[in-house]
């Protein structure tokens, strides 16, 4: 009756195949360690995309497999990315002003230097004292935590309270909509201590690794990248495939049944909630690296739609579809957005795709919804069913 | 014998309409008993009470030994101390395996850490094996339970609820939509749970309540009629008149 872990999650091995083949495929394209077909620039789009990846089986985890619509988890991935950029940025910008005061007369105060950095890095919104926020700014084994911590206790947080007063369906998703739009709005203000609408920048340039060229950094994020997302893949193939899964469908299905089997519905959700936004949170810290720039436009609710959207369309409730949805959404995404791809003519309209993929995008969720409802990922247990049935 | 479960003067109302109406109850530790009452007479109205998923207006729900108050405590916490149910509808989880369904009742830790490191042993395997056997669905382990009969499905749930292993099982309507011969059946694992715990049933059929031969709880309007032998109520005037005559 008993099998090992892997024999009774097959795609798990086939994911890890494929997921190797495309790292060295990608590191043997790269400019760093191959033959330069591919730019690094777009060495890091395939990155984030793996960023991305992760992050949609998180929201697979907690809609497609527990039922709950999170309409926020791109607040606990932006989360995640400012807790590092702020180290990112305290420390590249403490280089150069060390650097900029190595050469005046009378050495520099450690007070002098703090207030230096200030202004570098607040000067755009018009301040130079550091908020308490940034008070860990400077250590990175710190801050790395707090990429955990932060979304990892808001979940919680935020969880307990809706989870407790049985707040479910739409009105969760609203909720988290709130949520999320409540955080970006803060952010956006000059003194929410984050630099407003700026943003944090200049997060590609790694403090401590100026000598290495950003070809070969990017392949070290791209690696990074792919071995949280296979640690991710496997994490969450392996919640969800025990007992623990078991009941987490079953609170999908029916929770009100669960309950009366003797199970803590509500501790089962915030379990699900909080982990699944510290895997957002660690995802958004290697992506924005990568990016070089976040700002609070990034967390707005309609980021957290998208990805509901990526999930559905990848067929939610399957690890694989979740990866394939956001995969596929995204680069298609920048690719269209990007203005590579072709305008159709029409003679007397001109389809031009920066503005018209949302509409393609648009229809092709309704359509998704209407006929495929398991997604792409619905497609491979279609031909799986038909190879056994032969 | 003192009672497992104690229900005294429990009112209940919904947008001013009386579901349960000072309604007294007592089951004994090792007891069946049938409730039977018309449509809308308040029995599953009683079993939400029973089981958490509604909090009555006033009145008291004891349970066991210590006489915890049941209305005190959550769902999942009164299914833990031992109140097992089986709804109106068959309600198992219809994209899970047979197998899935019962592990997932079986007596065991319920905390969500704890769930998320078990380990299925050996005796597990064998307590669920053995409950399939009981249930008829032996051969059925590994089927998803959506492709079961509507009677098999029936079946799973009342194995799910011995999975549980519960000291009262309060069971709604059991035997809709099963043929005669699924109903015997039905009754032997009643009368045969019965014999260690505490088992109440909901039913509309007359022939069947006939079967259990326990003692028989009328409902009426949100409160007890009658009580008694199946021979004793049915002779009852005001049972005939709003239940029977009808
Ligand atoms: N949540 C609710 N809100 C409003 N009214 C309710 C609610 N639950 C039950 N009722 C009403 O309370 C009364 C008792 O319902 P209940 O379901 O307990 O009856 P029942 O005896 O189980 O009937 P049946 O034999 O049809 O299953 C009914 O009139 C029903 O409409
Ligand atoms: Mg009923």
């Amino acid at each position: 009756m008993k099998r090992s872990f892997i024999a009774n999650n097959p795609s798990v091995l086939i994911f890890i195949a494929c997921l190797g083949l495309f790292t060295l495929g990608v590191t043997l394209m790269s400019e760093a360690f191959g033959t330069a077909v591919i730019s690094t620039s777009f060495v890091k789009t395939l990155g984030k995309t793996l960023c991305l990846c992760l992050v949609a089986i998180a929201m697979d985890l907690v809609w497609g497999y527990c039922g709950i619509l999170s309409l926020g988890h791109f607040a606990f991935f932006g989360l995640g990315g400012y807790m590092i950029g702020m180290w990112l940025m305290y420390a590249r910008t403490e280089q150069i002003v060390v650097a900029s005061l190595a050469n005046a007369e009378i050495p520099p105060t450690a007070q002098e230097v703090t207030d230096a950095i200030g202004n570098q890095i607040f000067g755009v919104v018009g301040g130079s004292d550091f908020p308490a926020i940034w008070a860990f700014a400077d250590s990175l084994a710190i801050q790395l935590a707090l990429v955990v911590l932060v979304p990892g206790l808001l979940a919680l947080v935020f969880g307990w309270l809706a989870f407790r007063s049985r707040v479910t369906g739409v009105y969760l998703s609203i909720l988290t909509q709130a949520m999320t739009l409540a955080l970006s709005l803060y952010l956006f203000q000059n003194d929410s201590g984050l630099r407003g609408n700026n943003g944090l920048s200049g997060l590609q340039n790694i403090p401590g690794a100026e000598a290495i060229p950003q070809s070969e950094i990017s392949i070290y994020f791209f690696w990074a990248s792919a071995l949280a997302l296979l640690l991710g893949y496997l994490l969450a193939a392996w919640v969800v495939s025990g007992k623990f899964g078991s009941v987490v469908r079953g609170i999908r299905d029916d929770e009100a049944r669960v309950r009366f089997l003797g199970y803590s519905v509500e501790g089962y959700k915030l379990f699900v909630f909080t982990l699944t936004a510290v895997i957002a949170g660690i995802a958004g810290a290697l992506y924005y690296p990568q990016a070089g720039i976040i700002n609070p436009a990034e967390i707005a609710p309609i980021a957290s739609i998208y990805l509901a959207v990526w999930v559905a369309i990848g067929g939610r409730g399957r690890l694989y579809g979740a990866v394939i949805g956001a995969a596929t959404v995204s680069l298609l995404s920048s690719w269209f957005t990007g203005g590579q791809a072709p305008s159709i003519n029409l003679g007397f309209y001109t389809i031009d795709w920066v503005d018209w993929w949302l509409v393609l995008l648009g229809f092709s969720f309704v359509l998704v919804t209407l006929f495929a409802p398991k997604g792409i990922g619905g497609l491979f247990d279609y031909l799986v069913r038909k190879g056994d049935a032969k | 014998m003192s009672a497992l479960l104690e229900v005294s003067g429990v009112s209940v109302s919904f947008d001013g309409f009386k579901a349960i109406n000072n309604l007294s109850f007592q089951i004994g530790p090792a007891e069946l008993r049938a409730v039977i009452g018309p449509n809308g007479a308040g029995k599953t109205t009683f079993m939400d009470i029973v089981t958490g998923k509604t909090r009555p207006d006033e009145g008291s729900v004891l349970w066991g030994e210590k006489s915890q108050n049941l209305l005190k405590m959550s769902e999942a916490r009164i299914a833990q101390a031992g109140v097992g149910r089986k709804f109106q509808r068959p309600t198992v989880f219809e994209d899970q395996s047979v197998f899935d369904n019962l592990l997932m009742a079986l007596k065991n830790e319920r905390g969500p850490l704890e769930v998320l490191f078990y380990k299925r042993s050996r005796a597990d395997d064998a307590r669920v094996e053995a409950l399939a056997e009981e249930i008829g669905l032996a051969d059925q382990l590994h089927r998803t339970s959506g492709e079961l009969s509507h009677g098999q499905k029936q079946w799973l749930e009342i194995g799910m609820l011995l999975a549980q292993e519960p000291r009262l099982l309060l069971v709604d309507e059991p035997a809709a939509g099963m043929t005669l011969a699924e109903r015997e059946h039905t009754t032997d694992l009643l009368r045969e749970a019965a014999k260690t715990r505490a088992v109440v049933v909901v039913e509309h059929d007359m022939e069947f309540v006939r079967r259990l031969g326990c003692k028989v709880t009328v409902l009426h309007e949100g409160s007890v009629l009658a009580e008694g032998s199946i021979d004793h109520v049915t002779q009852d005037p005001q049972v005939i008149e709003v239940y029977l005559g009808r």
